[in-house]
């Protein structure tokens, strides 16, 4: 054993601390936020290694990769904040491939000033969102920019899983007569977020539905392996969503207004803000599409999932060279859903 | 959702639909012109037009705040933002609409203009009042329902003493576009654009009454209904122009009783003509110059007023040549006359203003109706 004395280190002081530019600057007060706050939080055999990267076995399957840069203003929101989005939103895009998530990797960007105690909570948070899942982050990276050159923290997460076999899902492969399923209302994230606006803030009891979707996805692809599409409907909302779908697969698609859920609160903030809730960010959502006679089997695995209670078949695949995406209104008459033009609401995830 | 549910209700729709359809006469046509973008919309979103009977043709109007600022009032936004280098505040659907040499509001805080989204001119005042040591000038645009809160924040600026806002008014006023529709060549000697009715507009009309539309019943003889946004106040709308103008009666009606009145909102009225003044012209894109078409600051409020403050001169800059958004303004063309709509002139990248806003006839109809054009394949 040695006699020599560890260097006495001033604790992180993450109640009172802010983030400086010596955070970012690989020595050891670099070190020691990494050890304090990231690895404290994310603990796990990967991380406790120490090194620049993970060294991870060889899983079995086809490998699906994704990464999700996060943005979201402001960083806490009802129902969630950027770091559980983060983590969400990098298992959502892996999970949409009909994988099983497997490991995240996690890159910061801080700003100058940014008070450790929020971070902290952010890192928790994501921590928290991670080990709920079953998703270790096993490797990271942070840099820290000037004060004013960032917006408190800028969060990108990558995820990596693994296919099961058999399975094959993919944006171009709806078919005319597919039908069009979606697990839940619309929107719920978007007008949450938008809520919490300084320029905007109303009050409203609505909450996030920010949440990782591989549970519902094994559960229906176990029930249901010929589901062809997967998609979850954030930036832009369902309607760009579907658009997307259709032109990659080169179909178009109908839709039944009052088809699609959407929460009251949902409805009265868009209707007053002049929003559509069909542009509206999710964060806890998904579409599937699936062959006709499979949607009635899917449509009850989904609902016997938490996340997938409020499923509901909203459309169906035609044929379309145009790969219009159009929609029967409750009205009684019949419109595009176009592609999002411009920004409806600006940095939301 | 209560109070809007009811105003959309499908099965009330389609009675009104089978009302509509057994009252026209189907050897006449019924050319409806809706003035208001709002009105544009509604009929698009809702898919409207697909419960009229053929004979009923609905012909968009000029009621765009957007699609009616010409690019040289645009350009004053731009120098502001990069020349004069102040906080510029504008309403959303104002950042898109093209400018000269390419550009937009847009397109100008990305060049480093501080160019803000605002949704209120009282937002525009708090920044003012948050940031003093820079100069916040609101833009403020749209016709008779925007022109209040402007009117109010310049008269809480003079009251606050604030030095550092202004406001570059572009607010336009309805009668004027309307007179000019109906004094124009097409509708007075061409004949080819008939017009038998009008909507009459929902937000606007809650201020100005619907008494300034008596002038238009009784002298040149087109009905008027005036009707909220929703899209059963348009079709009941349709339904009494098509009465009026099978009974050959000229009237002003009002559908929207629960908002409008004869006179509309007096204090409204009065706190306007307190602070504005009409200015003797103004250009209008697609109408041209307007005589008594739009409001400028009053002298006493002129330290205000960001056109006197930063010495700006609006100039009359042409549209973009193959851009019929004149004529579709005027109701001559329909966006699919349009050479460069949906190809060049798309939502992402309008060449004309009416596709930059969604109470643009070419931003409605792109992203609503254009499948209609283009039928589908069947299955």
């Amino acid at each position: 054993m040695s006699g020599v004395r560890a260097d006495y280190v001033r604790p992180l002081d993450i109640k009172h601390g802010r983030v400086d530019l010596s955070h970012g600057a690989g020595g050891r007060a670099m070190a020691q936020l990494v050890e304090q706050l990231f690895a404290a939080a994310f603990h796990n055999e990967w991380l406790a290694q120490r090194n620049d990267q993970a060294l991870l076995p060889r899983p079995e399957g086809r490998i699906v990769m994704s990464t999700d840069c996060h943005v979201v203003s402001p960083l806490f929101f009802p129902g969630g904040d950027i770091g559980c989005l983060s983590v969400h939103g990098t298992i959502n895009d892996v999970a949409m491939a009909g994988a099983r998530p497997l490991y995240l990797a996690a890159g910061f960007i801080l700003e100058e000033g940014f008070a450790l105690a929020d971070l902290k909570r952010i890192v928790d948070s994501m921590a928290g969102a991670a080990c709920e899942a079953g998703v270790p982050i096993v490797t990271g990276d942070t840099k820290v920019v000037e004060a004013g050159k960032g917006d408190g923290v800028f969060i990108t997460t990558t995820g990596v899983g693994v296919v099961p076999s058999g399975i094959t899902i993919s944006g171009d492969r709806a078919r005319p007569g597919d039908r069009i399923v979606l697990s839940g209302t619309v929107g719920d994230h978007g007008m949450a977020v938008m809520s919490q606006r300084e320029s905007l803030a109303f009050g409203t009891d609505l909450r996030s539905d920010t949440a990782a979707l591989h549970g519902l996805v094994a559960a229906m692809i176990d029930a249901v392996p010929e589901v062809r599409v997967l998609r979850d409907p954030t930036r832009g909302g369902l309607a760009t969503t579907l658009n997307e779908i259709a032109a990659q697969s080169g179909v178009g698609m109908v839709i039944e207004e009052a088809a699609v859920p959407v929460q009251r609160q949902v409805q009265a903030a868009c209707e007053f803000l002049g929003l559509d809730p069909l542009y509206v960010a999710n964060e806890g959502k998904l579409v599937a599409i699936v062959p006709a006679d499979r949607a009635e089997r899917l449509l009850q695995t989904m609902r016997a999932h938490p996340l997938g209670r409020q499923a509901a078949p909203i459309g169906e695949v035609i044929e379309d060279a145009h790969h219009f995406v159009q929609m029967r209104t409750r009205f009684g008459g019949k419109r595009n859903v176009d592609w999002l033009a411009g920004d409806q609401l600006p940095r939301i995830c | 959702m209560k109070y809007i549910d009811e105003f959309r209700d499908g099965r009330l729709a389609g009675q009104l639909a089978a009302a509509i359809a057994a009252e026209v006469d189907p050897g006449r046509s019924y050319n409806l012109m809706e003035f208001c973008g709002g009105h544009t919309h509604a009929i698009s979103r809702y898919g409207v037009a697909d419960l009229l009977p053929p004979v009923v043709r609905m012909v968009h109007g000029p009621g765009c705040p957007v699609c009616v600022l010409p690019i040289g009032r645009v350009d004053l936004g731009v120098a502001l933002a990069l020349e004069h280098r102040v906080v510029l505040c504008t309403y959303g659907d104002c950042l898109r609409v093209p400018a000269s040499n390419g550009l937009s509001l847009l397109k100008a805080k990305a060049r480093g203009g501080d160019v803000r989204m605002v949704y209120s001119p009282a937002d525009a005042l708090k920044v003012a009042q948050a940031e003093p040591g820079r100069e916040v000038v609101f833009f403020a645009i749209g016709f008779e329902t925007t022109t209040p809160p402007t009117a109010l924040v310049i008269q809480q600026a003079a009251r606050l003493g604030l030095k550092n806002f202004s406001v570059v008014c572009n607010h336009v006023l309805t009668p004027a576009a309307i007179t000019n529709i109906l004094e124009s060549p097409e509708v007075r000697r061409l004949g080819t654009l008939p017009l038998d009715g009008f909507i009459g507009p929902a937000h606007v009309s809650t201020i100005i009454g619907s008494r300034p539309y008596e002038f238009f019943a009784e002298e040149y003889r087109k009905p008027v209904v005036i009707a909220g946004f929703e899209p059963l106040d348009v079709m009941q709308a349709i339904l009494m122009l098509v009465r009026q103008i099978n009974e050959g009666r000229a009237e002003v009606e009002n559908e929207f009783t629960r908002a409008v009145t004869r006179d509309g909102n007096l204090k409204a009225q009065a706190l306007v003509s307190e602070v504005f003044e009409l200015r003797r012209s103004f250009e209008w894109r697609g109408l041209g110059v307007v005589p008594y078409s739009a409001l400028r600051i009053r002298e006493a409020y002129r330290a205000f007023d960001a056109e006197s403050r930063f010495g700006l001169q609006a100039k009359t800059v042409a549209d973009n040549k193959a851009c019929e958004c004149g004529a579709i303004l005027r109701g001559v063309k329909h966006p699919r006359d349009c050479k460069v709509f949906g190809t060049v002139c798309t939502p992402e990248n309008p060449i004309g203003s009416c596709m930059v806003s969604s109470e643009g006839a070419c931003a409605a109809y792109y992203s609503y109706g254009r499948f209609r054009e283009i039928p589908v394949v069947a299955v």
